[in-house]
């Protein structure tokens, strides 16, 4: 969340609520929704490591409200975390142990078909969800099309392992 | 023209609602390799229904094209019988089977057989013509299913002008152009990309909304979600089935595949 929320904040200043909603505007329904005391405490943070700045606004109607920006710490923070690759997504490894520890082909067999079972209703609420959420969300559309690739490759691994088993 | 098909094999007498429009028992198919036997097919029991969109999915020599051709009669079992509606057809020579395809089996092939010298419009046309219908119907049937697929303005383009996924389009509107009742598919979605076989789906989807019956082979699983069944070829035999709407929905949602880092 620390990221993200900094490269919200390189935009422009802004405070917790908006961030909140800036990220939701952007992802769309299809990424789980950012928790607002998540946020609230991670502003926190930040602002004691030196990332961010806070400054209070008053408003007459409601509790004031603290307005953050970046300090250039933070700009730092962000800079390099846009330049480093990202960590690559890792293979269900739940499924795996339990493909190893089973006591005989028979089971792994079992295993394999409940878990494409499993694969193929996950896919099809992933299509739900591309056919029910905004179609112009690029960035919403893009990443349930990454959940369905990989999930393409966990199949094709499934089929892999079947071959290699029966 | 309108989208509602004859019933399988045309003639016949008009056939129960509960009625499968594909049944097959103890099919077995055998091809020789160099004179070497391979048992591509070993005891396949089917039904399909009326109206319904069957997967079949399986790994790279499961026999997956050879069953689908046996539905279509494009191979002939050694042993098992088909029905097609009420009609036992596996006992069908090549010319009842030829006119069988012209009016009620669509046929997409995993590598398109479009005819490579003859243009879009001419492709898609053709199989209107050999079933009998007038130049006239042919050719409304063809500007309609064009535009349908998104192909208009490409009619007098040979297949070779055409990208994967536009070729992969021309062979869908040929396989629908005379509304077979069943319309099989040899992966439909075969070498596109992402954005291609998204396509496809929404192609296929929007057929199988309005009736159409589908059978369709293929290795993407996005795809296979969007039909009612899949089926899983494994080694000729049918190793597993999934029906759709049977798991109950995941208590988080789909959003558990899309994970968040704290
Ligand atoms: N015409 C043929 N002559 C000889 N062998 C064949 C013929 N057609 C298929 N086979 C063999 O039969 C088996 C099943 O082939 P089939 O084409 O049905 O598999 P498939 O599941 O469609 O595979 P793919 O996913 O690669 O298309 C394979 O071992 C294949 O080599
Ligand atoms: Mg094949």
């Amino acid at each position: 969340m620390r990221l993200p929320l900094l490269a919200l904040l390189a935009k422009g200043p802004a405070h917790g609520y908006e961030l909140k909603q800036s990220l939701e505007k952007l992802l769309g329904t299809a990424y789980p929704e950012p928790n607002i005391g998540q946020i609230y405490v991670t502003l926190g943070r930040l602002e004691k490591a030196g990332m961010i700045e806070g400054t209070d606004v008053t408003q007459s109607t409601r509790p004031n409200k603290r307005i953050y920006q970046l300090t250039p710490a933070g700009r730092d923070a962000v800079a390099s975390w846009l330049k480093e690759p990202a960590e690559e997504p890792r293979l269900r490894d739940e499924f795996f142990l339990k493909l190893a520890l089973a006591p005989d082909t028979e089971e792994r067999i079992a295993l394999i078909n409940m878990q494409r079972r499993h694969y193929l209703n996950t896919m099809r609420d992933l299509s739900k969800l591309a056919a029910t959420e905004d179609r112009d969300n690029r960035f919403s559309q893009l990443l349930i099309e990454g959940a369905m690739l990989h999930l393409q490759a966990d199949l094709d691994w499934l089929e892999r392992c079947q071959e290699d088993l029966e | 023209m309108s989208h509602e098909a004859p019933p399988v094999p045309e003639g016949g007498s008009a056939p129960a609602d509960a009625e499968p429009i594909v049944r097959a028992r103890g099919l077995v198919k055998t091809h020789q390799a160099d004179g070497v036997p391979v048992k591509a097919v070993r005891g396949v029991d089917l039904r399909v229904e009326r109206g319904e969109f069957l997967a079949i999915t399986g790994p790279s020599g499961a026999g997956k094209s050879t069953l689908l051709h046996l539905l279509g009669g494009l191979d002939r079992p050694d042993s098992g019988q088909i029905w097609l509606g009420d009609k036992r057809v596996d006992t069908y020579g090549e010319a009842r089977w030829a006119v069988l395809r012209r009016r009620s089996i669509g046929v997409v092939f995993q590598f398109f057989n479009l005819i490579s010298n003859l243009t879009v419009a001419d492709n898609v046309e053709l199989p209107a013509l050999l079933a009998g219908h007038s130049t006239r119907e042919a050719r409304q049937a063809r500007a309609e299913l064009l535009a349908d697929l998104g192909l208009e303005g490409r009619e007098r383009s040979v297949p070779g002008e055409l990208s994967g996924g536009e070729q992969q389009r021309v062979a869908l509107a040929r396989a629908l152009v005379n509304h077979p009742s069943l319309l099989l598919a040899d992966e439909p979605a075969g070498s596109l990309d992402s954005k291609g076989t998204r396509e496809v789906l929404r192609l296929l989807s929007r057929y199988h909304e309005r009736g159409q019956t589908i059978v369709m082979v293929t290795h993407d699983a996005r795809l296979a979600s969007a039909a009612d069944r899949v089926i899983h070829l494994f080694d000729g035999r049918i190793v597993d089935e999934a029906t759709f709407g049977k798991e109950p929905p995941r208590a988080e949602g789909v959003a558990g595949t899309i994970e968040l880092k704290g």
